[in-house]
């Protein structure tokens, strides 16, 4: 699905006579689909445990509609409307954990359900206007930028550094994984396939903070997308939690046989969607500096067709977080491409669902070809 | 060639990387029953495919030769439209429809789409009577017992007015009593003039009803037997199959028991479908370090679910009575609690309740023990992987490496890496649920040899069984089980097949 990726940005990039790939449009890109990012990651942990959540897209609305409140209505200090929001996603995440693992009722219905009481709520709150504007402090996590420190002149500096410890971190990585590996006589990759991979991603990461630092340097946003992105992936591929959600997706009789305690696990990836689900409505209603009713429409589409387009399965057991964020950035250069193309939403959608189910049929036929 | 209802010549079959089947002929004649028999892996079940079309004609070499006639089947219609019908091991049958909607799945007694349900009902009840199936033709197949639902299946080919019946693994999942019905139904067939080949691992029973033997190894022919001029045995079936001299089925072994360490007390558990049956009936059983205890029963019995309402209560509603585990009474509220106190429950089910079939041996191995290759939540992958090697080695898991998915594993490699993963927890009391269903003769073997040394380490076996010579091969000490009731307790020099079914059948 990697492949697919830099195929869709190559085209796209010709397409648009090379506006996609230019400074001020990838940070653009970056800030506009990080809802996308954040709610697949959630997602994904969702759809491998077996289950499914409908509501993310209300829920990204309501804590909009809530933050708003209490920022702009009870003049509220920033940091403490976070605090409250993302609480409120916990519990929004609790109450339909509670129903799906103890009571045992589908994902499907109990987060229809919740799609259409957080919507309903979302409207009450907001008395159907929007709510704006946010003060400055709130706007920043969406729309601020990490200042250079190091004060460059045309280009941020900082970004360029950044840029290149990530890459020197990234390689050791690697390098150390592929020892690891050999100790145990496992298989590993040719060693050219090996070195041209590690080449390949550290040019593109170095490429990606030159075309950053050439326009405003590194939005937080992004600070945060990387830090989830690199927690769970560590989370789902690393720690015992991770092997739980794999289990339960993958044979739920085999793990509760296993001693494990398949409703709390359930119960938790839920609560996890609805606090990532707040912090989407969080950076949602900053970058449009409002909470608004329709806020989030068709968001759960989105993040889940990303889980899809990035290797997860409808069965369940099968995906993962890197997966996820490829299929998330597939839809991203998708919209923003698209949008600079003047497509209108009609198009849009029409052929982001053909690309849907295009790269999932690909990826099963790869799949079947390989047995 | 008369004599011959089907032939197949020279038939070879490649799959990416190995080859199934090497050049194997199989004659089968008029009206016999015909065994086939062979190790896990054997190409026994490839050859049933490849002659029913389930493997379509294009995608072997070789012929088949049904009646004199040359076939190339392209698809399971074709073959079943000259009389060939298969029953795979795993019955195909819808769990939510009826017997009678079983039968005719897609050869309904329809006209233009209409589906003629009088006539459906006629017939279904006439072909049950056949198989001496005693249920109205409505019943659901998930009401009825898996012994039962076989008898739909052989009343299903019967509607398909089959010449060539093929029955694979037919009474791995029977006890004792559908057993020997199902051996004298296919008796019966002969009688009527229809063929059987019958793929079994159960040598007592072909030895019973065959006329013919054919033993496969590694995908080839080894040889075939007639039963009635031939000097046929059961061992010289077994050095077919594995190409060497198996002297003894079990393990030669001697017990090193010590004291008791659990206590089941006046055990009762309901049904959580129906709470005033009671399942399990005020048990009593004990254990000692060391002992390999058995728990012989017909199926329906309640052992299995004795077994898992013991452990951490995954079975049954009202459970009564007592766990003392040295000497302490312990309160087992859950699966986790069962694993903390030392029990280990090896299901009979692998594919539904073991095993994760979609993840690698590794992982599987380490699910109910991840404390054991963590610290703080996260998984020392080294440790994870040394712990892992050293049980394949121990258990003689054939694989390429550890990262193979379970569910490309042999059915003998899939039970071993199913009790790789309890030996990880290193348990006191290990309860084996039916260890070697499905498993050929060989890898039979090593299961028994692993089971005796983990005795021999001081751990406490309960061993269910429905096959009576395994129960008899290795355990110490016999319970029987009938309708929820412990029946019997008889020592190994005691015990004996007939002894054992006597109280097996015992009511009260």
């Amino acid at each position: 699905m990697f492949i697919a990726l830099i195929f869709i940005m190559v085209l796209f990039q010709i397409i648009t006579d090379g506006i996609l790939l230019r400074p001020l449009n990838i940070t653009n890109l970056v800030m506009q689909n990080s809802y996308v990012l954040i709610l697949a990651i959630g997602m994904v942990l969702i759809i491998i445990a077996g289950h499914i959540d409908l509501s993310v897209g209300s829920v990204v609305a309501f804590v909009g509609a809530i933050s708003a409140v209490l920022s702009i209505n009870m003049h509220l200090p920033t940091y403490l409307v976070f605090l409250i929001a993302l609480a409120v996603g916990a519990v929004i995440g609790a109450w339909q954990g509670f129903w799906v693992a103890y009571v045992k009722i589908p994902a499907f219905i109990v987060t229809l359900a919740g799609m259409l009481i957080f919507r309903g709520l979302t409207m009450l709150i907001l008395k159907g206007e929007s709510l704006a504007p946010f003060p400055k402090s709130y706007q920043l996590v969406s729309s601020g930028f990490i200042p250079d420190i190091f004060k460059g002149d045309s280009i941020n500096l900082f970004t360029i550094i950044v840029g290149l410890v990530c890459t020197i971190i990234y390689v050791l990585v690697e390098i150390n994984g592929r020892k690891k590996v050999k100790k145990y006589n496992l298989e590993t990759t040719s060693i050219g396939i090996f070195a041209a991979k590690i080449v390949l991603i550290a040019c593109l990461i170095n490429l990606f903070s030159y075309i950053l630092a050439t326009y405003e340097g590194i939005p937080y946003i992004l600070v945060i997308l990387v830090v989830l992105i690199l927690a769970y992936s560590f989370v789902m591929k690393r720690t015992t939690m991770g092997r739980k959600v794999y289990a339960i997706g993958g044979n739920a009789n085999a793990a509760s046989l296993s001693g494990i305690k398949t409703p709390h696990v359930t119960f938790w990836i839920f609560v996890n969607m609805g606090v990532l689900a707040a912090l989407t409505g969080l950076v949602v209603a900053a970058r449009l500096n409002a909470a608004t009713p329709k806020a989030g429409t068709n968001f759960e589409l989105d993040a889940i067709a990303a889980c899809f387009i990035g290797g997860a399965s409808a069965y369940g057991g099968i995906g993962t977080v890197g997966g996820a964020i490829v299929g998330a950035l597939v839809m991203g250069v998708m919209n923003n491409g698209m949008s600079i193309l003047g497509l209108g939403i009609d198009w849009q959608q029409t052929i982001k669902g053909f690309v849907l189910l295009l790269a999932v049929a690909f990826d099963v036929y790869n799949k079947n070809k390989a047995v | 060639m008369a004599e011959y209802i089907l032939e197949m010549n020279g038939i070879t079959k490649e799959f990416p990387g190995v080859k199934a089947l090497d050049n194997v002929n199989l004659k089968v004649k008029k009206g016999e029953i015909h065994a086939l028999c062979g190790e896990n892996g054997a190409g026994k079940s490839t050859l049933m495919k490849v002659l029913s079309g389930v493997y379509p004609h294009g995608t072997y070499t070789g012929e088949i030769l049904f009646n004199g006639e040359v076939c190339q089947f392209k698809d399971i219609k074709q073959s079943e439209s000259l009389g060939i019908v298969i029953i795979h091991q795993e019955l195909a049958l819808i769990p939510n429809l009826s017997i009678a909607e079983n039968i005719f799945l897609g050869n309904e007694r329809a006209r233009t789409g209409i589906i003629n349900w009088p006539e459906t009902f006629i017939q279904t009840e006439r072909l049950l009577k056949k198989v001496g199936l005693r249920e109205s033709p409505q019943t659901l197949i998930r009401n009825i017992s898996v012994g039962k639902q076989q008898l739909v299946e052989i009343a299903k080919a019967l509607s398909k007015e089959v010449k060539l019946l093929i029955l694979d693994e037919p009474t791995s999942a029977l006890n004792e009593v559908e057993s020997e019905n199902l051996l004298n139904l296919i008796l019966e067939f002969k009688k009527q003039g229809i063929t059987s080949i019958v793929i079994s691992h159960k040598l007592n029973e072909i030895m019973k009803i065959s006329d013919s033997i054919t033993i496969l190894r590694d995908g080839k022919t080894i040889e075939t037997l007639d039963v009635k001029k031939d000097d046929v045995t059961e061992d010289r079936i077994i050095r077919g199959m594995v190409g060497r001299d198996l002297i003894h089925r079990y393990p030669d072994h001697t017990p090193h028991i010590g004291e008791t360490i659990l206590e089941i007390k006046d055990w009762t558990v309901c049904n959580p479908n129906n709470p005033d049956q009671k399942v399990v009936d005020h048990v009593n059983i004990t254990v000692k370090r060391g002992e390999i205890v058995g728990i012989a029963g017909l199926m329906g019995a309640g052992r299995t679910e004795m077994a898992m309402s013991i452990f951490g209560r995954s079975y049954g509603k009202h459970i009564e009575g007592q766990i003392i585990k040295d000497s302490k009474p312990i309160n087992i509220k859950s699966v986790q609690d069962a694993i903390l106190h030392g029990f280990a429950y090896v299901t009979e089910d692998r594919k539904n309740f073991g095993l994760n079939l979609i993840t690698s041996i590794k992982e599987n191995m380490t699910l109910a023990n991840l404390k054991g290759i963590s610290n703080n939540t996260v998984i020392d992958e080294s440790r994870e992987i040394l712990s892992v090697e050293d049980l394949r080695k121990k258990l003689r898991i054939k694989s390429s490496n550890i990262l193979q998915l379970a569910g490309n594993l042999s059915g003998g490699n899939q039970q071993k890496v199913l009790l790789s993963k309890w030996v990880f927890t290193e348990p006191d009391i290990l309860i084996l649920d039916e260890p070697t269903r499905g498993i050929d003769v060989g890898a039979k073997y090593e299961i028994y040899t692993i089971i005796q040394q983990l005795a021999d380490q001081g751990k406490a076996i309960i061993l269910i069984s429905s096959e009576l010579p395994e129960i008899l091969g290795m355990a110490d000490r016999i319970y029987t089980m009938n309708k929820g009731k412990i029946t019997g307790e008889i020592l190994k020099e005691e015990a004996t097949q007939e002894i054992l079914m006597k109280y097996m059948t015992k009511v009260g």
